[in-house]
Parts: structure tokens; sequence; C-alpha cells
């Protein structure tokens, strides 16, 4: 039997059998399909307000879920509220035979993109799952030259801006220090798409430190700002080749395949060409929001 | 000495923003910003003119450069390239067919 041969099988509308509960991100459906109600539950917890509806319509990305009794953990509840809770040490995905394959030590999947459907292989826990959906959305962008990347992202005043920047460059710091009147994206992980008139940041409920989940909306994106802690607040422009490499630096991406990688370089680029991109550094505290007032 | 020959791989993608040739690996996906100097060696990388010609035509001309520093500068900056499977490299002409398509950026 072909691994493809056996998604379908096993993906086969059964709907009736199995709970679905459907996580919207960035106006891309996943529909979450399990025999277990704990696990659906966990799933409406962990992305409350994500959850848009429990009806499959067409167009939405399918995986079944098969819980193992136990699988081997990597990811305890504590590393977890780290900044990166996708470890990519032990990650593989790859592309093989029409199926996209991930696997990590705590679960296995597969995903079938022409058909939209997939199998996930996992223990119940929240952190494997929200692994699958960061890689399968990094797929579904990264053909379109639309990415996930590391940064906070924030609204106010109807436009949505980026700070970017790894692990303690202060994305949930300057997260914190936003005004009442702001509109919280995430604090991690940014969702950015095309828009009719340039790019717009979606929210997320990828959450970093601040464990804080994102607003389900999205705004124009006005500018990206790559985050640095100084002295004092300051903005500075940069050179467009630097801030391409900075951005693809920041880019999730977890798959080695050509094609991909061409389109993420591409969408980069087209990027850091229409949205401003700027190096802001910061004092921590909120004076800094007078400056990108 | 042999000649050197070079030629865009075909595994690469790149752009020309704001003046600077940015490359990368679809391989690896490593960067690089090629300067004024480096771009015009990139830009004629056709497998088929030898390095030390598009070094004298392209750089030495161009920016007032004495050849000996502008090859050495040359072969170091083939050899990184090279180690990325960025740009082929032969002490033969490069067939097209190995090279990228002619006016690839």
């Amino acid at each position: 039997m072909s691994p493809r041969t056996g998604i379908l099988e096993t993906a086969a509308p059964t709907a009736t059998a199995l709970d679905a509960r459907v996580v919207e991100i960035g106006g891309v459906p996943i529909a979450l399909r399990t025999r277990s109600l704990r696990f659906a539950r966990m799933v409406e917890e962990r992305y409350a307000g994500f959850v848009t509806r429990n009806e499959i319509r067409s167009g939405t990305i399918q995986f079944d879920i098969e819980l193992l009794d136990s699988a081997p953990s990597v990811v305890n509840e504590n590393d977890e509220l780290q900044d990166d809770a996708l470890q990519e040490d032990d990650l593989e995905v790859t592309f093989e035979s029409g199926l996209w394959r991930m696997c990590r030590g705590d679960f296995s999947a597969e995903w079938d993109p022409v058909i939209g459907q997939g199998r996930i292989r996992q223990a119940m826990n929240p952190y494997s799952l929200d692994s699958v959906l960061r890689i399968v959305h990094s797929l579904v962008l990264a053909r379109r030259g639309e990415f996930l990347v590391h940064a906070a992202s924030v609204i106010l005043r109807g436009r949505a801006v980026l700070f970017a920047g790894v692990s303690g460059a202060g994305k949930t710091t300057i997260s914190r220090l936003a005004p009442a009147d702001a509109t919280l994206l995430t604090d991690e992980i940014s969702y950015v798409r095309k828009s009719a008139k340039g790019y717009a940041a979606h929210g997320t409920p990828f959450t970093g430190e601040l464990a804080r989940l994102g607003a389900h909306c999205s705004a124009p994106l006005s500018a990206l700002y790559l985050l640095r802690q100084g002295p004092e607040n300051r903005i500075d422009e940069i050179d467009p080749a630097l801030a391409t490499q900075a951005l693809l630096r920041n880019i999730l991406f977890f798959a080695r395949n050509a094609e991909l990688v061409q389109s993420i370089f591409e969408g980069a680029c087209e990027f850091v060409h229409r949205v401003p991109v700027r190096q802001l550094t910061f004092r921590k505290d909120a004076s800094v929001w007078e400056l990108l007032a | 000495m042999s000649a050197t020959y070079i030629a865009r791989s075909s595994a690469i993608a790149s752009r020309v923003l704001a003046g600077e040739t940015m490359v990368m690996s679809v391989v690896d996906s490593t960067f690089f910003t090629l300067n004024e100097s480096a771009s015009a060696i990139w830009r004629a990388a056709d497998g088929i003119t030898p390095l030390h010609e598009i070094v004298a035509r392209d750089v030495c001309c161009e920016f007032e450069v004495p050849i000996e520093e502008a090859l050495t500068d040359a072969h170091e900056f083939v050899r990184q390239l090279s180690a990325h499977g960025i740009l082929q490299v032969s002490d033969q002409p490069i067939l097209p067919t190995a090279a990228a398509a002619p006016g690839a950026p």
C-alpha cells in the first residue's frame, strides 16, 4: 500500500465518528479530527478564539489525530514557555511521493498538499500539535511568498507593526509595553500575508513568554522593525540587503526544499521592497511607543 | 597555469536590490551579499569566459584595481561561493546545460 493510499483511506469522510475542531489562523482553516473528546477540548482551550467552527468547508486542510498512549516527550511544560517552543534540533520535514512528512521525537505527521489531508500521531499534549500547525502553515505560506516570522506584532490605530528578533531581542518586552489601546497579534510568531494593497499581519495563537494568545484579526502592515535593546530609543535606516538577510534569518521554515526556499527568498525580497524595514533600538520602558506613534 | 571557468549554479535564488546582488543557495540557504566588483564577476560567470578575462575586463578596468590584487580577491570569492554550490568551477569551459540559463540574474 502506498503512503498516499493509506492517507486517503484513513481520512475518508467519517465525521460522525470523529470529533472535529477547526483552527483557523491567517485565514487558513485546519480541521483536527479526533475520537478523543478530551483532545478536542484541549484544542478548544489551547486555540481559544481561533477555533472558528466545527464544519469542514471546501478548502479546509484536514488532519486525523492518532493519539499514542505514550510518546517520548522532548518538550515539557517549562520548555514550552521559553521563546522557541518549536525545537528544531531533531525535526525532519521532507517531501516524498507527494507527501510532506514531519517527524520529531514527540510526533510524526504526514500531509498530502494536493488533497489537503493528513494524519498526526502524537501523545495527549498541545505542544506537539502546536509544532505541526506551525510547520503546515509555513509550508502553505511559502509557496505564496508569505511567511511566519519570529516577530511580535501589534495593531495600533488600524495599522500593524512587526517587531522581529531572535530570543532575547525584546519581542515580549515591547509587546508588554504596548499602549492600552493597542491590539496584540502575537508576542512570538507573526503571520504575514499579501493583501490587495501590500501586506497584512494576522493574529496567531503562538505565544512567547507573555503566554497570551493574539487577537484573531488582521490589519495592513506599515513597518517591520528589527529589535535591539539599547540606552536610548532610536530608529535607523537599514540597507535593503541587510534587511532581507535579517528577515530571512527570522522566517520560520523547516523543510529543505529548493523550490520553497526559492519562493521564500523571492517573498522576502518583495517584502523588503514594499514594506519599510528599520532597526529599532529601544529602552525597556514605554517611551519607545512615543517614538512609534 | 590553466584557466578557471565559472558558471552560476541553477540551485540558487538571486535578486538585485538597491544596487547590491543578493544570492542564496536553495540547498543550504547560505546567503551572500555581493559588492559591485563581485556582482560584476557574478554577472559575467557564463561558464565560457575565463575568470582572468572577466577580472581584467569587468573589475580592473571598471574599478581601477591592479590585476594581481583583483585576481587574488576573485579566486577567494569563487572559492567561497563554490564551497556552497553557488558557483560551478572548472578548468574547462562549462557547458550551458550544466550552468544557469543564459540571461539568468
